[in-house]
């Protein structure tokens, strides 16, 4: 695999994520709105989301690009990781909801519950909401993939039985009876760790946290894939059987980078929610976890820097259309599905890498 | 695992899963001593005995071929052996002490029984030298490949092999691209990565030049006397020119065990290859 | 669901009777009607009159005396003639009493009605109830019976007591004892409560439980309202026999429900199972065939709006021929280039699935589409005294059977069937025997994909149609296919079967949401067991 020997397009993705960290903050801070070059905190809010979708994007690539697993369920993971941090945000309300009820977000009040459910316990405590954000995640993974992985479900049917998990968890986030604020989910959020979140050094501050997570699990799922173990993963991903029969255990190869996978999704909606300002169970819908696969189809998958250029190009895409042609998105994504799979199966770093090499 | 030079504490699921708290797992527990008992193994697919009451001894060292027409089960016996295959009934032994069928693929593999396949299986992904590494004997569970470093000792064990299977020139080239020929040999070198005390072999010379096949013949009689041999082939030619004793198969059975000679001279033998 | 009530299905069996009645030989006139003597103010003639009419035998008694209880009997002024108003507004439309001609509309004012009193409503009532009881159509008899059962005035029971030693029927006689001991309850002789109580123990009528019920109800002190122990053990021992019955046919109901949801699930994953079977690749736009078969019922049926009747025949064909000419084009445009990367084909059919949502909701508007049932679906059959089973789920449960066998015999029996198995089986090999794989490949599609429309058709009878309702089974179809095994058609049969009832039956007490995620777990937990299905492939095309 080139990009497992050739490390210069790392150099692209840290400059860029530095260029990043250090202009827009400047640019929405310190440059007057009335200047040309201000960055309005509309677009430091959307780059946001997109370094978010590139954190997703990497944790799918992982598990597709090098463990050989679509999963078509990723985005429960990100859902759940969201959920965890939303439940922080209502917290933090406090009595400052419509109801006033310090204990309570609003929906339950509505509910008529008269206690904080067991799930809620906690999450009034940031360290604890983190926690969650990546236990949650990772421990599901964790459960379903060493069924899944035990019993040898590969291929296809791996990917239909996640899509069935991301679908089971959106019918039942869909319940009031959840706990989780039904079919309106979670929002109104006022501040985190008790800075307003409608301000703009707010904002910034998770601009900036959203960069560095983004290149701190970049880095990390680099010495991942260039470790004895990433190499492990190529091996089960190409000739699942002939690993078993060199000696490695290939299901605990997939659990865990599987639920490593999880965890950096979770951590993507986590950071994703603050930004956004709401999380509900549409976040779990099938389509959303099968459209990130094909922001890793688009950027190229196997390559770690593909999954982040796809993730960005896609979601692009996605503002531009809905904005200008939204009746013409959805055939956009469907064309982009069959044609990156029929003429570009590399993606564009694949693309773009045989380019360079002829 | 079976862990048995660890008998103060016994292995927890912890030590299963990483492998963790038994270091060298891979390389002092391999109580099997390259000896194999299949006794009266049966297999079915939809009614179709593969394989019926096979019984087959292999000593240490021993280099043995196996012959039999198509569908004799040849490869059944071997899916049995490796665990990949469940048998309907019958007992697989490694040694004294290993139960091969309740075993998986992987316990296998590390208790030395290495496996080559009768179509070349190789990480294409990935290079030559790669698939050497991957294959070395070594602790081959998450926690260690995590940490696993390219030492000194690894790098020259795997130039040695690549020099042995002749491959010195295409270490870093992707597996994929080798030629069916290079494949093969590959498979080997895998193969003698891993150490295994009993090899599996199946059809090792299909695709290869005659000087390639007689350097494998050379290969393979060189290492039976240390490890034992079973050897799956078409190859008549070949079959003579390594075989001290042969097992014919047929319809799922041994029809005729012997010297080459002897079983070649063999009524039953002769009415099932020739017809006559 | 459409289904019509139970109330509309005795009014056809009674329209059904008028007209037998109508044609019936050697009847009193109608010019013969005493109905001049129920106007003014004798109540003692007026009674007679009623009651000779009702004996007339005419065909119009029935309509005549409903029409007086109900207070529509009038008489227009300017000529003294007897009609009977449509409704009872200000302005109506009328018709002749005695031949039911249509006499246009007319003022209220103009009309005179004819007065009753509660005595003569009685009197009506027992007429009105002997008539129903003398009709010669064994089912309106049995329906005019049950209508009887909570009215309890004496010229109602007059009636019945007549009517009942003339009886020949054995059901109508004892729906007649049944309805008479629900008279007899109320009596004061504690003898002949407990013997109504054992006359109406194991009927299935509604009012019975009611009135079982009410026999062990309790005053505001908690003293119970029926003084004698025996009637009370008596009627609770009925009760709880009437609910066992109740529960029996809810169970009877709910496996009913379970197949048709079976059978739907079945045919939409027939297709699948086919597709994955031969050419190991989902098509993941598998569920918008089934869009499509759905969007062609309905849009056959708007093509032909006075033909709803025969549409359905129309739309079972174009609805097939549509998903497989669709499902042909995609394998040629686009699976056939994916071969052997099954996770590729699942992507690029994702897309595939996500444009033709698109189409619809470009064409057809993203909101759901009616399609209409016809008149020969709707209703229920009823099955002894309490199942109806709805006419559209038994029609879906025949053609999905039919759909199924079809198809198995098509596989079976046919040259495409023989290279479908080839292939399936073995690809190399039926190529060197001259089967053509990538033709197989296509039609094998277009076959899948033109079973889903079908199941599309089934599906539009059951639900509206929008342009996701693909979405919602493409998953569901997956399961089944993966619990019945892949390759096999009858695994998919039980596997389907099995799921639909499941999911009913789990409904009940776990809600439709918890239900599906129940199945869900089910399904991941039981491929830990058996991964390869309920039926698996053996052998070596099974390991690779």
């Amino acid at each position: 695999m080139r990009a497992l020997h050739a490390p210069h397009p790392d150099r692209y993705v840290y400059g860029i994520l530095l260029l990043l960290v250090v202009l827009v903050p400047t640019l929405n801070l310190g440059v007057s709105e009335s200047s040309a070059l201000h960055v309005s905190t509309y677009t430091v809010t959307l780059l946001g989301k997109y370094l978010c979708y590139a954190l997703l994007a990497l944790s799918v690539d992982l598990v597709w690009g090098f463990g050989g697993i679509l999963s078509l369920g990723h985005g429960a993971f990100f859902a759940l990781g969201g959920y965890a941090m939303g439940m922080y945000l209502m917290r933090q309300i406090g009595a400052r909801g419509v109801y006033g009820n310090a204990e309570l977000p609003d929906f339950m009040v509505f509910l008529n519950w008269q206690e904080l459910p067991l799930a809620w316990w906690g999450f009034a405590s940031f360290p604890y909401a983190m926690a969650m954000v990546m236990l949650v995640p990772g421990v599901l993974a964790g459960v379903f993939g060493y069924f899944a992985f035990r019993s040898r479900v590969t291929g296809v049917y791996l990917s239909i039985i996640t899509q069935a998990l991301t679908y089971a968890l959106l019918l039942a986030f869909f319940r009031n009876e959840m706990g989780f604020g039904g079919n309106n989910g979670l929002t109104d959020f006022k501040d985190i760790l008790g800075f307003e979140l409608a301000a703009s050094t707010t904002r910034i501050a998770l601009f900036v946290a959203s960069v560095l997570a983004l290149a701190l699990a970049y880095g990390g799922c680099r010495a991942l894939v260039n470790s004895k173990f990433g190499r492990v993963l190529v091996a089960v991903r190409d000739a699942e059987s002939r690993a078993r029969f060199i000696g490695y255990k290939v299901e605990h190869y997939k659990l865990w980078v599987f639920s490593a996978s999880a965890v950096l999704a979770g951590i993507a909606g986590a950071l994703y929610v603050p930004q956004v300002g709401i999380i509900n169970p549409g976040e779990f819908s099938p389509l959303n976890s099968i459209e990130l696969v094909i922001w890793v189809a688009v950027g190229g998958r196997g390559t770690l820097y593909g999954a982040l250029l796809g993730a960005f190009v896609v979601n692009f895409a996605k503002t531009w259309f809905t904005g200008a042609l939204p009746e013409l998105w959805l055939f956009v994504l469907g064309a982009m599905f069959v044609l990156v799979t029929l003429l570009i199966p590399r993606g564009i770093a694949g693309y773009l890498g045989k380019e360079k090499s002829t | 695992m079976n862990a048995p030079d660890h008998p103060a504490r016994a292995p927890t699921w912890w030590d299963e899963f990483t492998h963790a708290g038994s270091d060298n797992v891979g390389f002092s527990s391999r109580v099997g001593d390259g000896t194999l008992y299949v006794e009266n193994i049966s297999v079915s697919f939809d009614g179709f005995r593969a394989l019926n009451e096979l019984t087959l001894y292999i000593e240490r060292g021993e280099l043995r071929c196996i012959i039999g027409p198509n569908g004799a089960g040849k490869s059944t016996m071997m899916d049995v052996i490796t665990g990949k295959t469940r048998p309907d009934s019958g007992r697989a032994w490694f040694g004294p002490q290993l139960n091969l069928l309740k075993m998986s693929e992987p316990d296998i593999a590390e208790a030395g029984i290495g496996r080559k396949f009768q179509k070349p299986t190789v990480f294409e992904q990935l290079p030559v030298a790669t698939n050497l590494e991957l294959a070395m004997r070594a602790a081959k569970g998450v926690w260690h490949s995590l940490r696993a470093r390219l030492d000194s000792a690894t790098l020259d064990r795997i130039a040695e092999t690549l020099a042995l299977v002749g491959l010195t020139a295409q270490r870093e080239q992707r597996a994929g691209a080798l030629s069916h020929g290079q494949k093969q040999w590959l498979e080997i070198g895998m193969l003698l990565m891993q150490e295994p005390q009993l090899l599996l072999i199946d059809e090792p010379v299909a695709g290869m030049t005659h000087q390639e096949t007689e350097r494998t013949a050379e290969l393979l009689v060189a290492l039976a006397g240390q490890r034992s041999v079973v050897v799956v082939e078409h190859d008549m030619e070949f079959v003579r020119s390594i075989a001290r004793t042969v097992t014919v198969l047929h319809e799922g059975h041994v029809l005729a065990e012997g010297s080459m000679h002897d079983v070649q001279n063999d009524a039953r033998v002769r009415e099932v290859y020739l017809g006559a | 669901m459409s289904a019509l009530t139970y109330s509309s299905t005795i009014g056809r069996l009674l329209l059904a009777s008028c007209l037998l009645l109508a044609s019936l030989p050697g009847i009193a006139a109608a010019a013969d009607l005493p109905l001049a003597k129920l106007m003014g103010f004798d109540f003692k003639a007026k009674s007679a009159a009623i009651t000779a009419i009702a004996d007339s035998g005419s065909p119009r008694a029935a309509t005549i005396l409903g029409a007086l209880l109900d207070g529509r009997l009038l008489m227009r002024k300017a000529d003294s003639r007897m009609v009977i108003a449509a409704t009872s507004e200000p302005k109506t439309a009328i018709s002749d009493a005695l031949d039911g001609s249509e006499l246009g509309s007319e003022e209220l004012v103009n009309l005179k009605k004819v007065v009753i009193n509660n005595q003569l409503r009685l009197v009506l009532r027992g007429a009105l109830a002997r008539l129903g009881l003398a009709n010669s159509d064994r089912d309106a008899r049995l329906a005019a019976v049950e209508a009887l059962a909570a009215d309890d005035t004496p010229g109602t029971i007059a009636a019945l007591e007549d009517a009942l030693p003339k009886e020949q029927d054995a059901g109508v006689k004892r729906a007649m004892q049944v309805v008479l001991a629900l008279a007899a309850l109320g009596r004061p002789e504690e003898t002949q409560r407990l013997a109504a109580v054992n006359i109406v123990s194991g009927s299935m009528l509604g009012e019975v439980r009611n009135r079982l019920a009410a026999l062990l109800a309790k005053d505001a002190e908690g003293k119970p309202l029926e003084p004698s122990m025996d009637v009370r053990v008596a009627a609770a021992r009925a009760l709880r026999a009437i609910d066992e019955r109740r529960a029996h046919y809810e169970l009877v109901q709910t496996i009913f429900f379970g197949l048709s949801l079976g059978f739907v699930l079945v045919l939409a994953a027939t297709g699948l199972a086919i597709t994955f079977g031969v050419m190991g690749v989902i098509n993941m736009a598998h569920g918008e065939m089934m869009m499509l078969g759905a969007y062609t019922t309905y849009v056959v049926q708007q093509a032909f709006p006075n033909h709803i009747e025969q549409s359905l025949f129309m739309a079972i064909p174009a609805a097939f021929l549509v998903a497989a000419a669709v499902g042909i084009v995609i394998e040629r445009g686009i699976v056939r280039f994916l071969y052997g990367r099954p996770l590729e084909t699942l992507l690029a059919t994702f897309g595939v699935s996500l444009f033709l949502q698109q189409v619809v909701r470009s064409v057809f508007s993203p909101l759901n589409r009616a399609v209409a049932t016809p008149q020969w679906m709707s209703g229920q059959l009823l099955l002894g005294d309490a199942l109806a089973l709805t006419w559209n789920r038994l029609y879906i449960i025949v053609f999905s059977a039919l759909v199924f066998a079809a198809l198995l015999a098509l596989l079976r029996f046919t040259s495409l069937g023989l290279h479908v198995r080839a292939v399936a089986q073995n690809r190399a090999m039926a190529r060197a025997m001259g089967v053509r794989a990538g033709w197989v490949d296509a039609l094998t599609f277009g076959l899948g994909s033109g079973v889903a429309g079908l199941a599309g058709v089934a599906l539009s009878q059951l639900t509206n149609v929008g342009p996701n309702l693909g979405q919602s089974y493409i998953i569901d179809s997956f399961m089944v296919v993966v619990f019945g095994g892949v390759g096999n058609l009858w695994g998919t049969l039980v596997a389907g079967l099995s799921l639909g009832i499941a999911n009913k039956f789990l409904e009940p007490f776990a809600g439709a949401v918890l239900a599906k995620i129940l199945v869900l777990v089910f399904i991941i937990l039981f491929i830990q067991k058996w991964p390869r299905g309920l039926f698996p492939q053996r052998g070596r095309a099974a390991e690779a």
